[in-house]
């Protein structure tokens, strides 16, 4: 019994020895192993076309502002980093009068992409938004707005929507849009 | 008095050169380490990221030199300065080449365990100066662990002392020349580096400055100028333990013949010193850190009694005539 325990102690130590050694071996071994590490500024990561980072604010196919300014996108930040005005055009077209992204607040969640009833707000893979300046990284619509339609390619809210607008200098009359039936003519409908 | 001047240039190279390697061995540190985990470490300043240390360096002085005002002003101010000088003080009798080397002091072996010793006040009085938990709590196992450590670190080096007859390092590098005394004193080798390793509170005997537990140990509330005498010290101890071990075990600067002729004797010194410096890091990227009762039961009931019988086995070996 005693015996048994002294050679128990004995391999014991043995065991604890060579562990130490297997450990530094091991390690030792990764001396020739490439590291992982990417070297960014030089060599920049693959982002995935739907990285959520920097907020545009798209146009459709005909080159308009899809913001309607409905405020959902500022609604839904849990940050606030949104902040924007609704205005309505003499032809019946809605837009923001201003439109502000505070890139110190914003989380670059999406939720306001989730929100956009227009696909007019969306996220894009460019994460190099560092400034010097705080102040720097309020961006405006100016800032904000691009001339492309972003990830929908073919969308376009006002071709679907019911609301008389003109567009490309042409009036689209209330029942003109894609899928809707013109408008009831209530008189005609009596007995 | 030409002599004199001669050996004051002598020592003040040896400083100059000592100073700028242990700051170089910050940066060999983390470059390695960083190759030992898959990554690649500091390589942005300069070619590889060389001047790494130089821009630590520049940071570290233009922190503020702080003073607690809960600290004991002048026990807190002297206590890096303790720590630095002593390791200095031991690289007075490591004879780094045939001709180089600051003293041929009779009694090198027992000067260098002597400032081992004397270190250890570096870092008891730091941690009892800055009157805070942590750095109490780090110093407490400073002192008992290289106390205890201390122990076996003497004995183990008895048994080379036993076989060349000296306490003078020159002639015990000297009475390695028909063989390094690894051969016979591979137990003592072994005791003396795990016993040098805690003494210069490495991984994984860092118990003193333990991270994980006691956020900096001893120097916790210490910055800028200060703390870079402790990270001096630190490093300079790291090339002592591993000069000592190479000196004392390893040949000094001799070699075995074919290889002897290649390189001058100081480049095979520096050569074998930059592998044990190597061979710390690796201790440090690899070991877990035990917990202070294991360090010290370990110090206690294996080393102390192994040591022991090394001396014994080579004195016994000795009076039987086998190393003639």
């Amino acid at each position: 019994m005693d015996k048994d325990k002294k050679q128990n102690t004995v391999s014991a130590a043995f065991d604890m020895i060579f562990s130490q050694l297997r450990t530094m071996g091991l390690v030792l071994k990764h001396t020739f192993t490439k590291a992982d590490t990417v070297e960014y500024p030089e060599q920049k990561p693959y982002l995935a076309p739907r990285y959520r980072g920097r907020i545009v604010l798209t146009r459709d196919p005909d080159g308009e502002e899809r913001c309607v300014g409905c405020n959902l996108c500022a609604a839904a930040c849990p940050v606030d980093c949104i902040a924007l005005q609704q205005t309505i055009d003499d032809d019946g077209r809605k837009r923001a009068d201003f439109f502000r992204i505070n890139f110190s607040r914003c989380i670059l969640c999406g939720f306001c992409e989730e929100a956009c009833p227009t696909y007019a707000i969306q996220l894009t893979p460019d994460v190099e938004l560092a400034e010097y300046d705080r102040q720097n990284l309020v961006y405006e619509k100016e800032h904000l707005l691009i001339n492309g339609v972003g990830k929908y390619h073919d969308y376009s809210f006002y071709r679907h929507s019911g609301i008389a607008v003109d567009i490309n200098g042409e009036r689209k009359a209330k029942g003109d849009a894609q899928q809707e039936k013109p408008p009831v003519d209530i008189k005609g409908l009596m007995p | 008095m030409l002599e004199l001047l001669f050996k004051l240039l002598e020592i003040t190279v040896i400083i100059a050169l000592l100073i700028p390697i242990a700051a170089m061995l910050v940066w060999v540190e983390r470059r390695m380490i960083g190759i030992w985990q898959d990554r690649l470490g500091p390589n942005r300043v300069g070619p590889f990221g060389i001047l790494q240390s130089l821009a630590d360096l520049l940071k570290i002085l233009g922190k503020e030199d702080w003073i607690p005002p809960f600290s004991d002003r002048l026990v807190f101010t002297i206590a890096p300065v303790i720590g630095a000088v002593c390791v200095l003080m031991s690289f007075a009798v490591i004879p780094f080449s045939p001709s180089i080397g600051v003293s041929d002091l009779n009694i090198g072996l027992l000067f260098f365990l002597a400032m081992a010793s004397l270190s250890v006040y570096s870092v008891v009085l730091a941690g009892w100066a800055s009157n805070s938990k942590y750095a109490l709590l780090g110093s407490m196992r400073a002192a008992a662990q290289t106390v205890s450590y201390e122990v076996f670190m003497g004995l183990s080096v008895m048994g080379v002392v036993l076989l060349t007859g000296s306490f003078n390092l020159r002639e015990i590098v000297l009475a390695q020349e028909s063989g390094w005394l690894i051969q016979t004193q591979f137990l003592g080798f072994i005791i003396f580096l795990i016993a040098g390793i805690a003494e210069s509170h490495r991984l994984p005997f860092d118990l003193p400055e333990a991270e994980t537990e006691l956020t900096a140990g001893f120097h916790t509330e210490y910055s800028g100028l200060k703390f870079a005498l402790f990270f001096l010290g630190e490093y300079l101890s790291v090339t002592l333990i591993s000069a000592m071990s190479v000196v004392l075990f390893f040949g000094g600067w001799l070699m075995p013949e074919p290889f002897a002729s290649w390189l001058p004797p100081l480049v095979w010194f520096i050569l074998k010193i930059l592998i044990f410096v190597m061979f710390f890091i690796l201790l440090r990227t690899s070991l877990p850190r035990p917990r202070f009762d294991q360090l010290l039961s370990f110090g206690w009931k294996y080393m102390l009694p192994l040591a022991l019988i090394n001396l014994l086995v080579t004195a016994a070996f000795k009076l039987g005539g086998f190393y003639g």
